[in-house]
């Protein structure tokens, strides 16, 4: 995308600096759309599925099938009172929302919906990916610190616990993945599932692909392991004093997390963007070469894209509403005991697999 | 060294999962509990003081609200101490009835129960699920009482209305489908690990504590005390019907879980034999002895009675001195002494198994305060 951008600039003969400022804006648009539009289709897909699970029908009165509901709740937050209560370190609290949104978005940038459509195309973008990631955790620990509740500092201790945690075993089976595909490339991991169902990193890394689920589960902080925000003991957890925006900077950065990090699952192991069949439909249609094959593929790798991270999504939101809650001891007993030897062995049997496989 | 400090968390009294108006003021030492304190009162209505400057038909109406998710046991208490003390024949048709309502009551109480105690443990489908059951039990009772919770349906005497028609094959229909319905809970919640993580071995309350702390229902009978009122002390017509008390000896959460849904099936059971037997008295359909609030009058003396509630043995202790009012109604209430067990079960344990022991007991807020 980048290259056709300086192509058509370079065609007006405008400067190279120019070119690579203005770009930034571009991305940056891109992000916040993307984001903003992703978010508001999630919660609806999320609170209609959880209808239908829970013998509902979830919301239907705004708009046709409930369509604007997720808007209409926007709004009413843009609107609410952003209150700052007595006891609270003004300016922590009013940073904290910030810090933990602002990384969420900028990984974005870093994920290929399709072949072209890229943010920033980089060599080690996994790497930068949770290297900017692990930025918000931060915002979460100065939520709960200057909240001056009780409450929030004990969400704000577990989430931080939780996520450090579960970040190892994380990264471990990402590792995996990198040395399956000999690349930290996000769109050349994609490109290298490419070749329909079989070729997909699930198949070899089955292992790992488990516990990156159940580790990312434990990063976007969802059911089972809720426990920073679970309303049962902690009311909300680290964010029970915001209200107005900034609530809804929290609920935007998790559920825009939420998205991001289903988008990196299917890049890493359900073959990113590429056809579940072996070859694209639109090249049944077209031939490779034509201008409207190209075309239409444009669209069909976003569609496969996006139909792939929905249905991540919807195991999410399955488990949701299926499983109790963790605890706090048998969380961390299970990261450490559990899936960190796990995670380790599967790395090295990944490891003998590329070397022997080739 | 790190020096740390004790964290002291007033739980409540407004809190999603204290069930109500429950304070509990709770020690913290990371995740784990110090010490608890329950704090009740939030609720108290005077009940009890309220009852001696009414009539007896002035109060019953009112009796209903001690536990506003089993009114029919406390409105059965109330009639039971004043049809003894006054001698008033029950017609058994109404025993009947009563036995049937009591044990919908008892069913639509604990599916409530279920569906709030897995909400605390942090699953949220249950509860909708629950209600699901809890309504068509509900909508039956609406029927025959034309209330929702609040019934006012027994009277000195008997019940106030007959049946409307067809409503014992609704109860047979719904008590046919009821067991598929636990089984469908069963399957989904009492295998699953995190569950059973959850509830296996947490919160366990010995045998001699519940017995020193008066625990009474399905709390003691987890604990291996197989004590029901039903069955040892029978009132009605429970004596004339078949049926199990479930008992456990692990006195966790699980056993406790584990109980209450025995005693749902249990209650089906009940339900089922008490529509057999109740076509045989139906002959008459006399559903009442006829009693005049205005001139009723309880002779001097004093009496308890005692029934099995959903949440254990509830009492009454009615004193009268002859006239039309009573002089003292006293009510023993199940909950109020889970309530003062808590802080004994509590200590230790991490701050999320508080709220799964909290859940577990089934606690009811207006019935602990009055």
């Amino acid at each position: 995308m980048f290259d056709i951008y300086v192509s058509i600039f370079e065609y007006f003969s405008i400067p190279r600096v120019f070119i690579i400022m203005s770009w930034c804006v571009v991305v940056f648009c891109f992000c916040a759309a993307l984001l903003i539009g992703s978010v508001l289709a999630l919660v609806l897909w999320e609170r209609k599925l959880l209808g239908y699970f829970t013998v509902r029908l979830g919301p239907n009165r705004v708009g046709p099938w409930g369509v604007l509901q997720t808007t209409a709740d926007a709004i009413k937050l843009l609107f609410k009172e952003d209150i700052i209560n007595s006891g609270a370190d003004r300016l922590l609290f009013s940073l904290a929302p910030v810090i933990f949104f602002v990384p969420v978005m900028a990984v974005y940038s870093l994920m290929p919906f399709n072949q072209w459509l890229i943010g920033v195309e980089s060599s080690v973008g996994l790497y930068l990916f949770f290297a900017v990631l692990s930025v918000s955790v931060v915002g979460i620990l100065f939520a709960g610190w200057s909240s001056d509740n009780k409450y929030s500092l004990l969400g704000a201790v577990r989430a931080v616990s939780q996520v450090i945690s579960y970040e190892v075993p994380l990264l471990l089976s990402v590792c995996g993945v990198v040395l399956l595909c000999g690349s930290m490339n996000p769109l050349v991991i994609a490109e290298s599932q490419s070749g329909g169902v079989f070729h997909w990193n699930i198949i070899v890394g089955f292992v790992s692909c488990l516990i990156f689920f159940v580790c990312m589960l434990a990063e976007l902080n969802r059911c089972p392991f809720d426990l920073p925000e679970a309303e049962s003991e902690l009311v909300s957890g680290y964010n029970t004093e915001y209200s107005g925006m900034k609530f809804a900077l929290f609920f935007l950065a998790e559920y825009s997390l939420l998205f991001i990090l289903s988008c990196l699952f299917v890049v890493l192991f359900l073959g990113g963007y590429t056809s579940i069949f072996g070859n694209y439909v639109s090249f049944w249609v077209f031939s490779e070469e034509s201008f409207w094959g190209q075309f239409f593929v444009f669209f069909e790798q976003i569609f496969w894209m996006f139909a792939k991270v929905f249905f991540v999504i919807f195991m999410v939101i399955w488990i949701r509403a299926t499983f109790p809650r963790m605890k706090m001891n048998s969380l961390i007993f299970f990261c450490w005991k559990f899936l960190f030897p796990i995670s380790v062995v599967n790395l090295l049997l990944l490891a003998l697999f590329g070397y022997f496989a080739g | 060294m790190n020096k740390t400090e004790i964290l002291n968390l007033n739980i409540g009294p407004q809190h999603p999962s204290t069930h109500g108006v429950l304070r509990l003021y709770v020690s913290l030492d990371g995740e784990y509990i110090k010490d608890v304190k329950p704090v009740i009162g939030y609720l108290h209505r005077g009940m009890e003081k309220l009852a001696e400057s009414r009539t007896y038909a002035q109060y019953l109406p009112m009796v209903d609200r001690v536990d506003y998710l089993s009114g029919f046991f406390y409105s059965a208490l109330m009639c039971y101490a004043v049809e003894r003390a006054a001698r008033i024949e029950v017609p058994e048709y109404a025993e009947y009835l009563r036995l049937i309502t009591m044990e919908l009551n008892r069913i639509a109480s604990h599916v409530l129960w279920l569906g709030t105690f897995l909400l605390d443990l942090g699953a949220t489908s249950p509860l909708f699920y629950c209600f699901r059951e809890r309504e068509d039990i509900l909508k039956l009772l609406e029927n025959l009482t034309g209330q929702r919770m609040m019934y006012n349906y027994y009277f000195f005497g008997g019940v106030r209305y007959d049946v409307p028609d067809g409503w014992f094959d609704d109860v047979k229909r719904l008590c046919e489908k009821l067991p598929f319905m636990f089984d469908e809970y069963e399957k989904i919640i009492t295998s699953n690990p995190i569950f059973l993580d959850r509830t296996k071995g947490i919160g366990v309350l010995r045998k001699e504590t519940a017995v020193e702390y008066a625990i009474s229902g399905a709390n003691l009978r987890a604990s291996g005390v197989k004590f029901d009122v039903r069955k040892d002390m029978p009132y009605g017509v429970y004596d004339e019907i078949n049926f199990d008390v479930p008992s456990d000896v692990d006195g966790d959460c699980y056993a406790r879980y584990m109980i209450r849904l025995k005693e749902m099936r249990e209650s089906v059971r009940i339900i089922l034999q008490g529509l057999k037997n109740i076509k045989d008295t139906e002959a008459g359909k006399i559903y009442f002895t006829k009693v005049n609030p205005l001139t009723l009058k309880v002779p001097e003396g004093d009496l308890h009675v005692c029934v099995e509630a959903p949440r254990g043995a509830a009492m009454i202790y009615l004193k009268s001195e002859g006239g039309g009012k009573p002089t003292r109604i006293k009510w023993r209430t199940p909950s109020f002494n889970a309530v003062q067990v808590m802080p004994e079960v509590m200590r230790g344990v991490l701050y999320a198994d508080l709220i799964a022991i909290l859940g577990s007991f089934d606690i009811v807020l207006p019935e602990v305060d009055r």
